[in-house]
C-alpha cells in the first residue's frame, strides 16, 4: 500500500518536474497559448459566428476589412472571418486525426519490427524503404488522384504518407531502449517480457514519440493545406484554409486580404504545434537541450 | 571501396522495383476502367470493351504490372496519355528540365544558407543574431510554402515591380520559385546544422584541441566542421526529394510547366497514365540522387571507408 503511493507520488512529481521545465521556455509557452488559442476557435465556432454566416453569401463582395466584416468578405460576399473561424475545425481535425492514425500504424508495425527482428524486420523496413522513395506530397498526390479529392480521402493520402517516417521512428526508439543496460539489469533479475516492456520499454520509448506526433500536426496541417489549394483535398465550400488560400489566387491583386489572413491562421496553428513539440522534447530530455 | 558502391547499386535495384509497384498499384486503385475514360461514358459497351482488350486493361493486375514493366524494360514505354494519345515520356522528357533546375537550383541555395546560418547560429549561441535567425527558422518551417511564394510573388512582382510574376520565358523568372522552394528547406538545414555543430563543439576531441592551444578559427572549420556536416549530407539528398515534391505546388503557383505541374493538370484531366510514370520518374530520380549522396558519404566519413579497406 505504501509502496504504491510511493509510486503515485513519484509520477506526480515527475510530471511537475516536466511541467516546471516546459513552463520556464518562454517559446514553448508561446507555443501553447497559441495552441489553446487555435483550439478554442475550432470548440467554439458555433459560439462565435453561426455556420450560417460562413455560406450566406452577400452582395458585398471582394470587400476589405471592415466593421461589419472584419476579414472582409470574399467573391461570393462571404464573411471571411466566420469561414476561417469554422475552417479552423477542419484543419485541426485533419492535422490531429492523420498523425494519430500515423502513430498508431506506423508505432505498431515499428514496434513489432525492433521487436521481433530478424526477417520481419527486415520486411518491413525494407518495405518502408520503398514507400520513402516516393517523395511524400507525390505520394499524397497519387493517392488523391486514384481515389479522388475529397476529405476522406485526403485524410488516408496524408497518413500514408507520414507512417514511414513514423514507423522508423518508433523502431530506432524501441530498439535503443531495448539495449539499455537497465532493461538487461531488469532482465537479469527475472522481470517477465510484459513487466519489462509495461514498465521500461514503455515509458522511455514514449517521449520522442509524442514530441514527434506534435510536430507532425503541424506538417499535416501544411501537407493538407497544399493539396486542398491544389483543389484535389478538401472540397468547396466547405471553409478549410488551404481551400480559401486556392479561392484567394485568383482574387490576390484585387482583394489581397483572402490572401493573408487565412495563411497567417495556418501558420499560427503549424507553428503552436512546434513551439509546443519543441518544449515538450527540451521539457522531457533535459540532456538533448543545446 | 568499389565493394560498397557497387553494393549499394545492387541494393538500389529492388527498391526501385518497389517504387515502381508502389505506384501502380496505387494507380490501379482509380475507379473506372481505361476504356471509358478515353471514350467517354456515352460510347457504346462494345467499343470501350474492345478498346479495354486491346489496351491490356481486361488482364489480371499482375499481368498488366509484367506487360508495364516490360515496356519500360524493352522499349522505355511508359504508357500512352489519354488525352493527347502521345507517349507519355516523351511529355515528361519535354517538362523535366524546368522541374530538375528548379530542385537543384534550390538545394544548392537552400543548403549554402541553411549551413552557413547554421554554423554562425551554433558558433555565436544565445546571442540576439542567433535568437533572430532560430525565430526565423521557426516561423519558415511553420509556413505553407505555396502561401510564401504568393505573398514574394505580391512583394516583389506586383508592389515592387523587380521580378517577373514567373513562368520560364526568363531566368528572372526562377528567382522568385527558387527562393520559395529554398526557404522552407534552409530553414529545416539551419536547425540540423546548428544542432550538429552545438553537440560535435562539447566532444572530447574539441576540447583537447582548445586546450592544446588550437587557434578558435581552425578548432571550428577544421575540427568541429568535418564532423558536424556529416548528417547535413543526408539531408542534402533528402531536401533535393522534398524540393522535387514542392516543386510540383511551386510549379502551379508560378504557372511553370515542369513535370509537377504536368501532374496536376493530369490529375484533373484524370489521365492516369501521366500521373503513373511522371510520378515514378520523380521517385526514380530521387532515388538515383539518394545513391550519389550514399556514394558521396562514403567518401567523406573515414568509418565507412575504413570498413571497406581492401
Amino acid at each position: 500500500m505504501n509502496e504504491k503511493r510511493n509510486r503515485k507520488s513519484k509520477k506526480t512529481n515527475q510530471m511537475k518536474e516536466i511541467w516546471r521545465r516546459f513552463r520556464k521556455s518562454k517559446t514553448a509557452m508561446l507555443g501553447l497559448c497559441l495552441l489553446i488559442f487555435v483550439l478554442c476557435i475550432a470548440i467554439f465556432a458555433d459560439v462565435i459566428t453561426p455556420y450560417e454566416n460562413a455560406i450566406s453569401q452577400s452582395a458585398n463582395r471582394l470587400d476589405g476589412p471592415s466593421a461589419a466584416h472584419i476579414f472582409g468578405t470574399d467573391e461570393l460576399g462571404r464573411d471571411l472571418f466566420a469561414r476561417i473561424v469554422h475552417g479552423s475545425r477542419y484543419s485541426l481535425l485533419i492535422g490531429v486525426s492523420t498523425s494519430v492514425l500515423a502513430l498508431v500504424i506506423g508505432g505498431l508495425l515499428g514496434a513489432i519490427a525492433a521487436y521481433y527482428g530478424g526477417w520481419v524486420d527486415s520486411i518491413i523496413m525494407r518495405l518502408t524503404d520503398v514507400v520513402m522513395t516516393v517523395p511524400p506530397i507525390l505520394l499524397s498526390l497519387a493517392v488523391v488522384a486514384a481515389l479522388g479529392g475529397s476529405l476522406r480521402n485526403l485524410l488516408i493520402a496524408i497518413t500514408i504518407s507520414c507512417v514511414p517516417s513514423m514507423l522508423r521512428l518508433v523502431r530506432s526508439v524501441v530498439l535503443g531502449v531495448v539495449d539499455e543496460d537497465y532493461i538487461e539489469a531488469a532482465r537479469s533479475y527475472g522481470a517477465s517480457d510484459m513487466r519489462i516492456i509495461l514498465k521500461y520499454v514503455i515509458p522511455n520509448a514514449l517521449g520522442p514519440i509524442i514530441v514527434t506526433t506534435t510536430m507532425n500536426v503541424a506538417n499535416m496541417i501544411l501537407s493538407a493545406a497544399g493539396l486542398s489549394f491544389l483543389s484535389l483535398g478538401v472540397q468547396p465550400p466547405a471553409p478549410e484554409w488551404g481551400a480559401l488560400l486556392s479561392d484567394a489566387k485568383t482574387y490576390m491583386f484585387t482583394a489581397p486580404h483572402l490572401l493573408y489572413i487565412p495563411g497567417i491562421f495556418i501558420v499560427i496553428a503549424a507553428l503552436s504545434f512546434n513551439l509546443a513539440g519543441d518544449g515538450l522534447r527540451d521539457a522531457l530530455d533535459p540532456k538533448l537541450k543545446d | 571501396m568499389y565493394k560498397y558502391v557497387i553494393k549499394r547499386i545492387l541494393l538500389t535495384i529492388p527498391v526501385l522495383l518497389g517504387a515502381v509497384f508502389l505506384v501502380f498499384t496505387i494507380m490501379y486503385l482509380t475507379p473506372g476502367d481505361p476504356g471509358t475514360l478515353i471514350l467517354g461514358i456515352t460510347a457504346k459497351p462494345e467499343d470501350i470493351a474492345a478498346l479495354n482488350h486491346k489496351l491490356g486493361a481486361d488482364l489480371p493486375f499482375f499481368e498488366q504490372f509484367f506487360n508495364y514493366l516490360k515496356g519500360i524494360v524493352l522499349h522505355f514505354d511508359f504508357g500512352t496519355s489519354y488525352r493527347s494519345g502521345k507517349p507519355v515520356f516523351d511529355s515528361i522528357l519535354s517538362r523535366f528540365p524546368t522541374t530538375f533546375q528548379l530542385a537543384l537550383w534550390s538545394m544548392l541555395l537552400s543548403s549554402v544558407l541553411g549551413i552557413a546560418l547554421g554554423i554562425i547560429s551554433a558558433v555565436k549561441q544565445y546571442s540576439v543574431l542567433d535568437n533572430a535567425l532560430t525565430t526565423l527558422a521557426m516561423l519558415l518551417s511553420a509556413m505553407p510554402g505555396f502561401w510564401l511564394g504568393l505573398m514574394l510573388m505580391v512583394l516583389f512582382a506586383l508592389k515592387l515591380g523587380w521580378l517577373p510574376f514567373g513562368g520560364v520565358d526568363t531566368w528572372q523568372g526562377y528567382i522568385l520559385p527558387v527562393i520559395t522552394l529554398s526557404l522552407g528547406a534552409a530553414a529545416s538545414e539551419m536547425r540540423l546544422t546548428r544542432s550538429t555543430m552545438l553537440e560535435t563543439i562539447r566532444q572530447d576531441y574539441i576540447r583537447t584541441a582548445r586546450s592544446k592551444g588550437v587557434p578558435e578559427k581552425t578548432v571550428i572549420w577544421k575540427h568541429a566542421l568535418r564532423n558536424a556536416l556529416l548528417p547535413v549530407v543526408t539531408s542534402m539528398g533528402m531536401n533535393f526529394g522534398g524540393s522535387l515534391g514542392g516543386a510540383v505546388i511551386i510549379e502551379t503557383v508560378f504557372g511553370m510547366p515542369g513535370v509537377g505541374m504536368l501532374i496536376v493538370e493530369s490529375i484533373r484531366q484524370k489521365d492516369t497514365p501521366v500521373v503513373m510514370a511522371a510520378t515514378m520518374f520523380l521517385a526514380v530520380l530521387f532515388c538515383f540522387v539518394m545513391l550519389g549522396v550514399d556514394i558521396l558519404y562514403a567518401y567523406i566519413d573515414p568509418r565507412i571507408k575504413a570498413k571497406y579497406k581492401s
